[in-house]
């Protein structure tokens, strides 16, 4: 086949474009400029978005010894991916920005691009693997990205290689450095927001939301609606969020208090018990099927955040899905995505917008 | 085997050329030093001088030997903005293109922004021609120079240099050109036309990279930018790259003397590429002008694709060519070039250049022909894929 591999310049892309080019296939090392000021988005070795990661991924393609481009998605990424998430945000809600990316960018506007230009696939180098057209978790369940990919159909799954699902992250690191790849085989994980250059997500935000007037400066209530504080935006809270509540007054029974709920146009917060955080039952919207579509209720595992534990649920499709949890789960932020799995095999996905 | 259109990028090095510094790379000497190895070499950087004066027109003596075009634009650049802002401080405007390549627009933006100046950028025509009638309004006894590049590097333009060499002189300004495209290629005179300050360049006309030339006129006063030895004139300092001189001297001596020839025979392989590939294409514009061009450069839009997929294209085929634009971190970026022509972005998006030079054959420009169809079919469907205007 002939492939574009996705080159962030990292140690797994680069991996995974080797490992391309070493099973037979016609490789083109691309790398994805994402920002429109590079200098912008993150700086130093962790990130996607530098000069230096670039050149990280050129020096790559040229020891693999493919030829390498840089494709500039820098418009449609801040359309879809950062606007996006900010508008999430303003709404109350806790996005994910990487499952937006995959389905906006990499595994559309990426592909869509590359099969335009006569290639048949993508390659990049998540961790999860591909059996028979179905995507599936990876084998290092600390890496496992599947998550992140539960956002994609059937088409696009068809058109996508990823080499490293079978492969534990530590001996992608080795296979790196003995390939000769020995710019990246040392670099760390990233793990944070690629376009949030020092990782300080609150800032970024309050910065960016002030800038649009959504902040949504409010009140801190308690379930009976007691005003217990006051906050400068509603954005800095996450469902099930403990820590940075800053709250004068110690509640009644003198137990720690977790977000509730937000409610973005007036800004109020609400602050309760941990068990009120409990939920047996999300809503979620835009479902997307890896696999053919599901038109009658299926009990399924349901990854509710990345890297997050596995619920036993049911899903009853619809317009959206109701997800109805065997047992309570705790700390559901909406604007997460409800990944469901049959065993290793990812089901679908959809956009939780409210849970009871 | 690849058809290299690239060679306004950098152009293979002469046989000569590299006969002339491989003979000096097995030699000792400093031309800085007193004994005879040390003559020896101050000699081959003195002969270098006069051949390259004799080339573009100037005296030996304001020949400066420096690292290349961007050491060269920025020396003329910074050097004379501080000697006449020094010398008069309400001289403190720089008149430039907005055509001119990053070594000379960056450092006029640098000097606006760390040392007072006011940059003006030049209006051109669609053409990319400098506009004589808008330059000569924005002149006055507060320019503290003028610098107009002799030909543009991404659309080919000759700029007319004599006029707006008078023009600045019936003010007093000095002008600065950056020949590093023209030298070779269309006849260039320091004396002729009165230019006072001129930039060439090794490695875009046969010589190697990492030497080139401040043509500056001897009693223009010019601040150093690099300090030390004093080397060129105590303006440039650095020990003097004696095997890179010889050669460069060499080339410019060859490409001078050839150009005649090389011209017609190039500007004719440059014509048949174009009408060719507008046979195939025959939606693509030529950009810049018929008339006031240099002889090896085509540079064409594909209405409908972006020129970075042509490119990728093109090259998988193993013809190599430019999309022209600036890509400091790899990012492409619409030319500032073609934005200042009146470019839509879409427009200047999608356009290639392919610049011919002395190796240049005819099978090249069919290998461009033979691959440019399906290219463009190609990178029209990813451009409406991504929404592009045709």
């Amino acid at each position: 086949m002939r492939v574009v591999a996705a080159m962030s310049g990292g140690v797994d892309s680069a991996v995974a474009a080797a490992r391309a080019k070493a099973a037979g296939h016609d490789v083109t090392g691309v790398h994805l400029a994402l920002s429109r000021n590079p200098q912008s988005y993150r700086s130093g070795a962790r990130g996607c978005c530098t000069i230096e990661d670039s050149n990280d991924a050129r020096r790559a393609a040229d020891v693999i010894g493919i030829p390498f481009y840089v494709w500039d998605l820098s418009d449609r990424f801040h359309a879809d991916v950062v606007e996006d998430f900010l508008d999430e945000y303003a709404a109350g809600r806790t996005p994910n920005p990487c499952l937006r990316c995959n389905e906006k960018i990499k595994f559309a506007a990426v592909l869509d691009r590359a099969l335009a230009l006569g290639f048949d696939a993508v390659v990049t180098g998540h961790y999860a693997r591909l059996v028979d057209g179905a995507l599936h978790r990876a084998v290092d369940p600390g890496k496992d990205q599947s998550y992140v990919l539960g956002v994609l159909d059937a088409a696009q799954l068809a058109s996508t290689v990823l080499p490293l699902g079978d492969t534990r992250k530590v001996d992608v690191r080795q296979e790196a450095a003995e390939r000769g790849l020995a710019t990246v085989a040392d670099k760390p994980d990233s793990h944070d927001i690629c376009f949030i250059s020092d990782g300080d997500t609150g800032g970024w935000l309050g910065e960016k939301l002030a800038e649009r007037e959504l902040a949504h400066a409010g009140a801190i209530v308690d379930r009976d609606g007691t005003e217990l504080g006051r906050h400068d935006g509603s954005y800095r809270f996450t469902v099930g969020q403990r820590k940075g509540l800053r709250i004068g007054t110690p509640a009644p029974d003198g137990r720690p208090r977790y977000v509730l709920d937000i409610e973005p146009v007036s800004g109020t917060v609400t602050v309760g018990p941990r068990e009120a955080l409990d939920v047996t039952r999300l809503d979620a919207v835009r479902p997307r099927w890896c696999g053919p579509q599901r038109t009658e209720p299926f009990e399924a595992g349901v990854q509710l955040r990345a890297h997050g534990a596995e619920h036993r649920a049911v899903v009853t499709p619809g317009d959206g899905w109701r997800v109805d949890l065997l047992e309570p789960a705790s700390g559901i932020a909406p604007g997460q995505a409800v990944v469901a799995y049959d065993g290793d095999r990812v089901v679908g996905s959809a956009t939780i917008t409210a849970t009871s | 085997m690849s058809a290299y259109l690239d060679h306004a990028a950098t152009t293979p090095v002469l046989p000569e050329a590299v006969a002339a510094m491989t003979d000096q790379l097995l030699r000792v000497g400093n031309a800085s030093s007193l004994h005879a190895s040390g003559r020896d070499a101050r000699r081959v950087v003195e002969e270098a001088r006069e051949t390259i004066a004799a080339a573009v027109g100037c005296r030996p003596g304001e020949v400066v030997f420096t690292s290349g075009g961007t050491e060269a634009d920025n020396l003329a650049v910074k050097g004379l903005w501080w000697a006449r802002h020094d010398e008069d401080p309400r001289r403190r405007r720089i008149l430039v293109s907005a055509i001119e390549h990053h070594a000379v627009l960056d450092a006029a933006h640098w000097l606006a922004e760390h040392e007072g100046a006011e940059v003006v950028l030049l209006e051109v025509d669609g053409e990319g021609r400098l506009d004589l009638a808008a330059f000569e309004t924005a002149l006055a006894d507060d320019v503290a120079l003028v610098s107009v590049m002799w030909a543009n590097n991404e659309v080919g333009t000759l700029q007319p240099v004599e006029e707006v060499v008078a023009l600045a002189h019936a003010h007093g300004v000095p002008v600065h050109t950056d020949a590093v495209q023209a030298v070779g290629q269309v006849p260039v005179d320091v004396g002729a036309t009165g230019v006072d300050a001129l930039t060439l360049t090794g490695h875009k006309l046969g010589g190697p990279c990492g030497v080139g030339a401040l043509v500056v006129r001897r009693e223009l006063p010019l601040t150093a930018l690099q300090h030390g030895g004093g080397q060129e004139r105590d303006v440039r300092s650095g020990t003097l790259d004696v095997p890179a001189i010889a050669a460069f001297a060499t080339a410019v001596e060859l490409a001078v003397g050839r150009r005649e020839k090389y011209a017609a025979r190039v500007g004719a392989l440059r014509d048949d590429l174009v009408r060719r590939v507008v046979e195939v294409v025959p939606s693509a514009v030529v950009n810049g002008s018929t008339e006031h061009r240099l002889p090896g450069n085509a540079h064409l839009s594909f209405p409908g694709c972006e020129g970075d997929s042509l490119l990728m294209l093109l090259d998988a085929q193993g013809v190599e060519c430019s999309t022209g634009s600036a890509c400091s971190a790899g990012v492409p970026q619409a030319s500032h070039v073609l934005l200042a022509m009146g470019c839509g972005d879409d427009h200047a998006r999608s356009s290639l250049r392919f610049s011919l030079g002395h190796s240049s054959t005819p099978a090249d420009v069919d290998a461009v022909v033979a691959a440019i169809g399906a290219a463009y079919e190609r990178a029209r469907r990813a451009g409406v894929v991504a929404g592009l205007s045709a």
